[in-house]
C-alpha cells in the first residue's frame, strides 16, 4: 500500500479499525478528539459499533463489557480522561480480558493544558489504578510507528490477555506524516470467541467474568499468575531503537516526542565530533533495563531527556545501576524541548565526561 | 385413574436458571426472592441460554454464583456501562443488570440514567433496600427522611442529607426509557405482581422498545435491626408511601399486551 499524508489521531484510529477492532467508546478530549471522530464515521460504515459514552468512567467501562464478549475493542482518551479510567482499568486486569488504549497525553496536573506532555508515564507504567498488576506500554515516535504498534496492540493484548496502551503525546496526536497504512482485517466472527468470553451458556457451563477473589489466599493465586504472566512479557516484549551507539561514550535514552526531538539532536553532535548515541525505549513496560545496562558498561555518560520532570528517569537509574552518572533534561507543563537545547546539554555533558 | 397408584406431581422446583448453591444472604433477605422470580421469568422466556448478566457491587455482588448462566461482575455503580458495551457487541443477546440502590442511585447515578436516556436495551432490576447492606448499613440515596443507618445515626436529616432519590420517577422522564415501574417484595401478592413486571421489562428488552427497570422494594433485615417480618412491614408502612408503586412509564406495544 502507498504512503499517505497522515494526522496521528486518525492514523491511529484507521489502524486499529484495520486490526479488526469491532467497537469503539469514548469521551470527545483534546489533543485526542479527532480518533473518536473518525471512529463516529468509519465504525458504522463498516457496521461495527461506535459509542460516545457519558464519561470516560462510562467509556472504559463500557470496553470492558465489550471485552467480556470476546471481541476487538478499544478506547482512546487524554491525561484527564485517562484519570477517569483508572478504576476501569484495575477491574480490567483483574478480569484478564484484553482491551487497547490510546493515552494522547497532554500537560498537567489538573485541567492543564492541551499541549503535548509526557506527564503521564508513572500512571500508565507504574501504576492504572489501584492493584498489583502492569499495563504494557508502548511509545511511538512517528506516525507510521504509532499506526503499527496500534494494529499489533490488539494481538498482543488478546495474546496476554492484558491491557495494552499506547502511551504518546499531544504531538504524535496532531501532527501530520506521510505513513502507511496495515491492511484491513475482518472482524472476528462469533464462533471464533475465545473460550472464556461470555456468548451465553449453550450446551456448556456457565462462564463468569469477575475481579474479585474474597478468600485472600485465592486473591494471591491470582496475583501469582499475574507475576507469572509479567515474566512472560518482560521475556517477549522489550522493544528500543538506538541509533549510533556502537563507539558512542554518552548515551542518550529518551522515548516517544522527546525520542524524535533527541534524535536530531545527536545528529547535531556527531557533525561536531561528538560521540552521542541514542536508545529510544518503545516498550515502557516491559522496560528495556538490560538494553540500557549494557549501554551503561559502554559509554561515560547518561542524559534522560523527557517531557516531564524526570519520570522514566527512575527507570533509567535503576538500569544504570550507579555505573555511570544519570543526568537529566525535562521541559514540562505541554513544553516541548527544542533539538538546540537537548544538544546544548550533549555538549555540556561532553564536557564532563571528557575533563 | 384405574391405578391406585398416587401420582407425584411436582408443584415447586428449582428453576434452571438457579444453580444449586446455598446464597449468603441473610434469614429473611428478599435479594433471595428477586434473583427467583429473575431465574423463573428467563426459564419461562427460554432465554437462558441467551442472557447474560451484569453483577454490581453490593450484597448480590455474588449472585453470578447463584445465576445458571453466564455473567459478568462490574464496577461499584458501572454495571449500565458494562451492560451497554456487551450489548452493543452482541444485540440479539439478553442483558441485564441487578443493582442495589447505592450502586445504582448514587455511585452509578450518571451511568443508570445515560444507559436510560440512550435507550440502551437492557433490563435493569433494581433492588430498593433503602440502606448499604455490604457495608453495614450506611445511609444510601433512598434512606427515607428520619431512617436511622451507621451514617446518619440521628436518623436521615434532610437539611444537610437532602431528599431520597426517586429513580422510577426520574428515569420515566426520559424519552429513551420504554418501561419503568415499581413493584414491592413485601407479601405473596406483590411478589407475583413483580414477577409479571419482570416478565414485561425482558419483554421489552426482547422486542428491542428500549431500556426497562424494575425497583423492586426490598429489605435488609440485618442493617435495619428487625426480624424479617418486621422488615416487611416496615417496607409497607415506610417504603411505599414514599416511594409509591405503580407504572411509571409502559412503552404503548407493551402496554397492550399486558394485564396485572
Ligand atoms: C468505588 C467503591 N466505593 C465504595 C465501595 C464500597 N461498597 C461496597 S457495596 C457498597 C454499597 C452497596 O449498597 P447497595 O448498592 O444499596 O447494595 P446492597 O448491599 O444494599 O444490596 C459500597 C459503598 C466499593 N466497593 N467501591
Ligand atoms: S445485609 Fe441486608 S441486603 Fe445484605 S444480605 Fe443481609 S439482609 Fe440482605
Ligand atoms: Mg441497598
Amino acid at each position: 500500500m502507498a504512503k499517505e499524508l497522515l494526522k496521528g489521531n486518525v492514523a491511529f484510529a484507521e489502524a486499529a479499525v484495520r486490526a479488526g477492532c469491532e467497537a469503539y467508546y469514548g469521551y470527545p478530549i483534546t489533543p485526542q478528539t479527532e480518533a473518536l471522530e473518525h471512529m463516529a464515521k468509519r465504525m458504522p460504515e463498516l457496521g461495527r459499533v461506535f459509542l460516545q459514552a457519558e464519561s470516560e468512567v462510562a467509556a472504559i467501562n463500557m470496553v470492558y463489557g465489550a471485552a467480556c464478549a470476546g471481541v476487538r475493542v478499544m478506547s482512546s482518551s487524554s491525561s484527564p480522561g485517562v484519570s477517569l479510567m483508572m478504576e476501569g482499568l484495575s477491574y480490567i486486569a483483574g478480569s484478564e480480558v484484553p482491551v487497547v488504549l490510546v493515552d494522547i497525553m497532554r500537560g498537567g496536573p489538573g485541567l492543564g493544558n492541551i499541549a503535548p506532555s509526557q506527564g503521564d508515564y508513572n500512571q500508565i507504567v507504574k501504576g492504572g489504578g489501584h492493584g498489583d498488576y502492569r499495563i504494557i506500554t508502548l511509545a511511538p515516535a512517528t506516525i507510521q510507528e504509532i499506526i503499527d504498534l496500534t494494529y499489533e496492540a490488539f494481538d498482543i493484548a488478546e495474546k496476554y490477555r492484558a491491557i495494552v496502551v499506547i502511551l504518546a503525546d499531544g504531538s504524535i496526536g496532531q501532527m501530520m506524516e506521510p505513513a502507511e497504512l496495515p491492511p484491513m482485517q475482518e472482524v472476528r466472527k462469533r464462533e471464533d470467541r475465545a473460550e472464556w468470553s461470555l456468548t451465553g451458556a449453550k450446551g456448556r457451563d456457565p462462564r463468569v467474568i469477575t475481579s474479585i477473589y474474597i478468600d485472600p489466599a485465592e486473591e494471591e493465586v491470582f496475583n501469582l499468575h499475574l507475576v507469572e504472566k509479567q515474566k512472560k512479557i518482560e521475556a517477549n516484549e522489550v522493544r528500543f531503537s538506538s541509533l549510533l551507539l556502537e563507539d558512542a561514550e554518552i548515551a542518550i535514552v529518551a522515548y516517544g516526542t522527546a525520542g524524535r526531538i533527541a534524535q536530531s539532536s545527536v545528529k547535531q553532535a556527531r557533525d561536531e565530533g561528538i560521540k552521542v548515541g541514542l536508545l529510544r525505549p518503545i516498550s515502557l513496560y516491559p522496560f528495556p533495563y538490560d538494553e540500557i545496562g549494557k549501554v551503561a558498561d559502554q559509554v561515560k555518560r547518561i542524559l534522560v531527556v523527557e517531557m516531564s520532570g524526570g519520570q522514566m528517569l527512575d527507570d533509567v537509574r535503576l538500569a544504570v545501576n550507579g555505573k555511570v552518572p544519570v543526568d537529566f533534561y525535562g521541559r514540562m507543563g505541554g513544553m516541548v524541548p527544542l533539538p538546540d537545547e537537548v544538544f546544548e546539554q550533549i555538549q555540556e555533558l561532553n564536557q564532563k565526561a571528557n575533563a | 385413574m384405574t391405578d391406585k397408584k398416587m401420582v407425584e406431581a411436582l408443584i415447586f422446583s428449582k428453576p434452571e436458571s438457579l444453580t444449586d448453591v446455598p446464597t449468603h444472604y441473610c434469614p429473611g433477605c428478599t435479594h433471595g426472592v428477586a434473583h427467583r422470580l429473575i431465574a423463573e421469568t428467563i426459564d419461562e422466556m427460554g432465554m437462558r441460554e441467551n442472557t447474560v448478566g451484569v453483577a454490581p457491587v453490593g450484597c448480590s455482588v455474588f449472585a453470578y454464583n447463584y445465576f445458571n448462566m453466564d455473567f459478568a461482575e462490574a464496577a461499584h455503580g458501572r454495571a449500565p456501562a458494562m451492560a451497554t458495551g456487551f450489548k452493543r457487541v452482541n444485540p440479539d443477546m439478553n442483558v441485564f443488570t441487578y443493582q442495589g440502590d447505592g450502586d445504582l442511585a448514587s455511585i452509578g447515578a450518571a451511568e443508570i440514567l445515560h444507559a436510560a436516556g440512550r435507550g440502551e436495551m437492557i433490563t435493569v432490576i433494581f433492588i430498593n433496600n433503602a440502606i448499604y447492606g455490604m457495608t453495614g448499613g450506611q445511609m444510601a440515596p433512598t434512606t427515607l427522611p428520619g431512617q436511622k443507618t451507621t451514617s446518619s445515626p440521628l436518623g436521615r436529616d434532610i437539611e444537610s442529607h437532602g431528599f431520597p432519590l426517586k429513580m422510577c420517577e426520574i428515569l420515566s422522564q426520559l424519552d429513551g426509557s420504554a418501561y419503568i415501574v415499581r413493584r414491592s417484595l413485601h407479601d405473596p401478592a406483590n411478589i407475583r405482581k413483580a414477577k409479571k413486571a419482570i416478565r414485561q421489562a425482558f419483554e421489552v428488552q426482547r422486542q428491542g422498545l428500549g431500556f426497562s427497570m424494575v425497583e423492586l422494594l426490598s429489605n435488609c433485615p440485618t442493617n435495619w435491626k428487625m426480624t424479617a417480618e418486621d422488615s416487611l412491614e416496615w417496607i409497607e408502612e415506610n417504603m411505599i408511601p414514599y416511594f409509591p408503586l405503580g407504572d411509571f412509564k409502559v412503552h404503548p406495544a407493551i402496554a397492550k399486551s399486558k394485564k396485572g
